[in-house]
């Protein structure tokens, strides 16, 4: 087939890949959206399939086939809650591919350019538009192959450690090796070292070396970060699986992989700036893990915690016009979405306004109460962004937190020594009553002490977030 | 507490003060009291007047003594409501407790005598103010009781409806109701305002509380005064003394606005002081012919000068000023059963143990700060707390009322601002590009420009992306991010062997990836619904 009629395809791959990124803007347009990345993508891989360079096209489509029913098992078996998990380790795969495509990229360079002239008119394929590069364009394309592998080795084991820490298969707390950043800037000093000396050799070593290097920083910097943070940490991955993907392009010189390329690595990186700028703090101060040192003795905090039951929670919530619920991890964690939907269900019934108030990092992922909600039912329409119902709060009679800390913490505006001081919390003290359901009197994630647990219009719901809300529901019907 | 086996007996008299309704005990109280383990007594008709009668004691378990001097004999704690009299004082022996409110500032002599006596006396009007203390806080209980009865007195003696009504007999206007001074007084008075439909502004020195008191639906009343904000926290969340300038601002502000008020209601009191002049004879002169002044300071010499001490008089323009000072008397009932919970409140507090001993702990912040007599000794003024009333105010950023123009010229600085961190990036950026295209070959130029075209088209588009679709999104884009299979694609057919092994294996790890992430996408997104 032509070079342009690939060409062309591409181009309308990527407005498709654009229009189906663009239609995420609302809930409807989306569902259309996912057709047009999925025709983008079916176009993208038929073209390359028929255009120049592709061989070997029937193993191709088997192996697609088959990484296809994998795919569809996982999608249709995965939990809604357990989403966080399954987009870590589809970014690892990401990584992974991007890694092993910058090596054959390498071996087949090395193997052209040992050819004599001569020989290199036969070769057709990948072989062939390497064979026609000229030695500045060979050097480029080196740089640009060791930087998808560096970016792809560095997604890879970041990906896998962040898939661990989420499934709690390794222990979310942040954890350094002794050495800590210092380890991570020799490794990156590493990388660099070898830049220059495979720039200049062209040898298999430095590329293995620095592979080394980079599973090391991917592995070693996701160690380092918080399960609190882990928002930030996804889209982060996600960002570098797209540069990955940019960078394999140049080497390739594939304009689509460039063009999606981009997209994912500025959706990424945009979306870990939201996640940043949510918890007012620098994309720095995260990647290099944990939380700043205080700036001076926080606050002490003075009062009780006061527990109540479910039939004092009941009571309220009947006497109760408007409510609003507080979603955090721990209603994931506990699997309490269910409950929670059944509860707005019946309030609703009575006649009661019940809304949602989401804080941009509640959960483990950017959006993810919100999948947690409309997995459960909970219309969309009634489940708020922090901006627009923080204003709310004081003409609320009764605000519910359930498994959420420090998004709910007022010293984060009170305290100025308080480690999260300046990060935009939900109001909801600000509610006439405030319950909150939570395990136990633990300090969270962050082991930050929450003076709204003290407050006194504040009563803790102790318990196991969906037990406490069977109880709940037994009394509200 | 001296007679060893014996259980402390805690007894409330009938109060002796000319028409004092309200009694310290009422049978609920007697309940939990008992519960804690003691004994309660009370004098025979002490509670009639606020509507418990002797049967209802008796049926709580309270022992009832037919005269006041049995009932001092007997019993261990007096719980009252009005300072003792010196009559009552003499009957106090050692080792009694004595609980009532006491203004131990003006009683000074009383409260020698009661020392000397050897009995404790725990002032209800000297808790502190803090959080742990609110539950005995008396004077707060009787302050809310005062404003609520301070706007239904001015209700009754004011001609026209609160709210606004439009009837078939013609339009009636909402009456406007000031109210000075927005400590728990003035607040329970704004809510009893607002709820009856009037049109309510409310005054305070402590600009913080104007939340507190438009969360209660009234307007708060500025003034145009610039002065260094006084923390209310230095003094335990009460007024202090303002400077004569600020005096002078508010003044002139109540005068503009007294013409069109119908009823005031004035509660400032500064702690220990005569209450301020704030409404002053001209202001009442420009007042409206049938407009009503409450004066809830006028125990202390009242914030209007014309009010008279417990009578209500009528001016020559017309105003009514009631100088009332038993408000909460006036709501026996009422008041009996939130002061008789503060008093069960304390007794509980007395007694860590449960066991119906009193334990008198000085170190205890509340107790200590309460307490004006003990073992023989006036314990008043006592110690600061250790704990601040309230938390420390927060350093404000001033915010300014910005004039238009002011507004306009802040656009214009931060369109500038803006544009010039544009052009400036654009610059930066469009050197880097040309720095890279001096050394770089033309073809790689090619792809460099779609690459930045490309960020530029991402970074548009994601901006627009609905944050609760923020999972959705990362599961697309981890969907087309494996368009990395094009990669593998290309070069599966190129080479053999390792090259092969290797394009193969990203083909099939890009194949899992495309097919769960659109279907995974798909799943959630059809989730989504709309009520």
């Amino acid at each position: 087939m032509e070079f342009g009629f690939t060409t062309a395809a591409y181009v309308v791959a990527a407005v498709l890949f654009i229009l189906s990124l663009g239609g995420l803007s609302g809930q409807e347009s989306a569902k259309r959206a996912v057709w047009y990345g999925i025709a983008g993508m079916a176009l993208a891989v038929a073209a390359t399939l028929v255009g120049p360079g592709a061989g070997l096209w029937l193993v191709s489509v088997v192996l697609i086939a088959l990484g296809g029913v994998i795919g569809y098992q996982l999608a249709t078996r995965v939990q809604m809650t357990q989403m966080p998990e399954l987009v870590a380790a589809m970014h690892s795969l990401v990584g992974l591919a991007a890694v092993f495509v910058g090596y054959v990229a390498h071996i087949e360079l090395v193997r052209v350019l040992g050819m004599t002239p001569e020989e290199r008119v036969g070769l057709d394929g990948f072989a062939a538009l390497l064979a026609h590069k000229t030695l500045v364009e060979v050097n480029i394309l080196r740089v640009e192959l060791f930087l998808g592998v560096f970016i792809g080795a560095v997604t890879f084991t970041g990906s896998v450690i962040a898939y661990g820490k989420l499934a709690g298969r390794v222990n979310t707390a942040a954890a350094k090796l002794p050495g800590g950043h210092v380890l991570n800037a020799s490794a990156a000093a590493l990388s660099v070292l070898c830049l220059i000396w495979y720039f200049n050799t062209g040898g298999l070593l430095p590329l293995i070396l620095m592979t080394a290097a980079a599973l090391f920083i991917g592995y070693h910097l996701i160690m380092g970060i918080g399960g609190a943070d882990m928002p930030v940490v996804v889209s982060m991955l996600n960002s570098y699986s797209g540069w990955a993907a940019a960078a394999i392009g140049f080497s390739l010189g594939n304009d689509l992989l460039i063009v999606v390329g981009a997209l994912v690595g500025s959706s990424g990186a945009i979306l870990s700036y939201i996640m940043c700028k949510a918890m007012n703090r620098s994309f720095i101060s995260v990647i290099l893990g944990g939380f700043g040192g205080p700036a001076g003795e926080q606050q002490a905090v003075e009062g009780e915690q006061v527990a109540i039951d479910a039939e004092g929670v009941a009571s309220a919530l009947d006497e109760a016009d408007s409510v609003i619920i507080i979603p955090g991890y721990g209603m994931a964690v506990a699997q309490a979405q269910q409950n929670v939907a059944e509860l707005t269900k019946r309030l609703r019934a009575k006649g009661k306004t019940v809304r949602f108030a989401i804080h941009p990092v509640a959960g483990r992922l950017p959006g993810h109460m919100n999948v947690l909600l409309a997995e459960a039912k909970v219309p969309y329409d009634i489940v708020l962004e922090m901006d627009e119902i923080n204003e709310d709060f004081p003409s609320t009679d009764v605000a519910i937190v359930i498994g959420s800390n420090d998004i709910v913490n007022p010293a984060a505006q009170d305290d100025p020594n308080s480690p999260i001081a300046g990060m935009p919390v939900l109001e909801c003290w600000k509610a006439k009553q405030v319950f909150v359901s939570k395990r136990g009197q633990g300090t969270g994630y962050s082991g930050i002490e929450n003076p709204l647990f003290f407050k006194d219009n504040t009563r803790m719901f102790y318990g196991d977030a969906k037990k406490s809300l069977d109880d709940l529901l037994t009394k509200i019907s | 507490m001296q007679e060893g086996t014996k259980d402390v007996k805690i007894g409330t008299p009938k109060e002796v003060f000319e028409g004092e309704a309200r009694v310290a005990m009422t049978p609920d109280s007697a309940r939990m009291l008992r519960k804690l383990g003691y004994d309660c007594a009370i004098e025979a008709g002490a509670g009639v007047a606020a509507g418990f009668l002797d049967e209802a004691y008796a049926e709580a378990g309270v022992e009832i003594f037919n005269t006041a001097a049995g009932l001092w004999k007997e019993a261990d704690v007096v719980a009252k409501v009005r300072p003792p009299t010196d009559a009552e004082v003499k009957r106090l022996t050692d080792g009694k407790l004595l609980i009532s409110f006491f203004w131990p500032a003006q009683n000074g002599e009383l409260m020698e005598a009661a020392a000397k006596k050897g009995a404790s006396v725990i002032a209800m009007d000297m808790v502190p103010r803090i959080s742990r203390a609110q539950k005995m806080d008396a004077l707060s209980s009787m302050a809310n009781i005062a404003g609520y009865r301070a706007v239904i007195e001015a209700g009754n003696n004011f001609g026209r409806f609160f709210t606004g009504q439009i009837t078939a007999a013609g339009k009636v206007p909402p009456a406007k109701v000031l109210v000075v001074g927005a400590g728990v007084a003035g607040l329970a008075a704004i809510g009893t305002s607002t709820s009856l439909g009037a049109i309510t502004y409310a005054f305070d020195v402590r600009p913080e509380v104007a939340e507190q008191v438009e969360s209660m639906g009234a307007q708060f009343v500025f003034l145009d005064f610039e002065e260094a904000a006084k923390d209310g926290a230095e003094s335990g969340g009460y007024a202090s003394v303002s400077s004569p300038e600020f005096t002078a601002a508010q003044l002139a502000k109540f005068r503009e606005l007294a013409p069109d008020i119908d009823i005031v209601i004035t509660t400032a009191l500064i702690p220990n002081r005569e209450a301020p002049e704030l409404w002053t004879k001209d202001m009442v002169e420009a007042m409206k012919p049938g407009s009503v002044i409450i004066d809830l300071a006028a125990e202390k010499g009242g914030n209007c000068k014309l009010t008279v001490m417990d009578q209500k008089i009528v001016t020559d323009n017309g105003v009514t000023i009631i100088g009332y000072t038993d408000f909460p008397s006036r709501m026996a009932t009422q008041s009996s059963t939130l002061y008789a919970t503060n008093i069960r409140h304390m007794m509980t507090d007395l007694t860590p143990g449960k066991d119906g001993k009193v334990n008198h702990n000085m170190e205890d912040d509340v107790i200590r700060g309460a307490t004006i007599a003990h073992a023989k000794e006036v314990t008043f003024p006592p110690p600061p707390p250790k704990i601040k009333a309230i938390a420390a105010q927060k350093p404000k950023e001033k915010v300014k009322e910005l004039t238009s123009q002011e507004k306009r010229a802040a656009e214009v600085t931060a369109f500038k601002a803006q544009t010039k961190s544009q052009v400036t990036l654009l610059a930066v950026g469009g050197a880097l590009v040309l720095g890279v295209g001096l050394f770089a070959p033309a073809s790689f130029m090619q792809h460099f420009i779609v690459f930045v075209l490309a960020v530029f088209v991402g970074f548009q588009v994601i901006w627009g992306v609905a944050h609760s679709l923020h999972t959705p999104l990362m599961a697309i884009t981890n969907a087309i991010s494996s368009i990395i299979i094009l990669g593998a694609l290309m070069q599966i057919g190129s080479g053999s062997g390792l090259v092969i092994l290797l394009a193969a294996l990203s083909v099939f790890m890009a194949g899992i990836n495309i097919f769960g992430g659109f279907l995974v996408t798909r799943r959630m997104l059809a989730m989504f619904q709309k009520s």
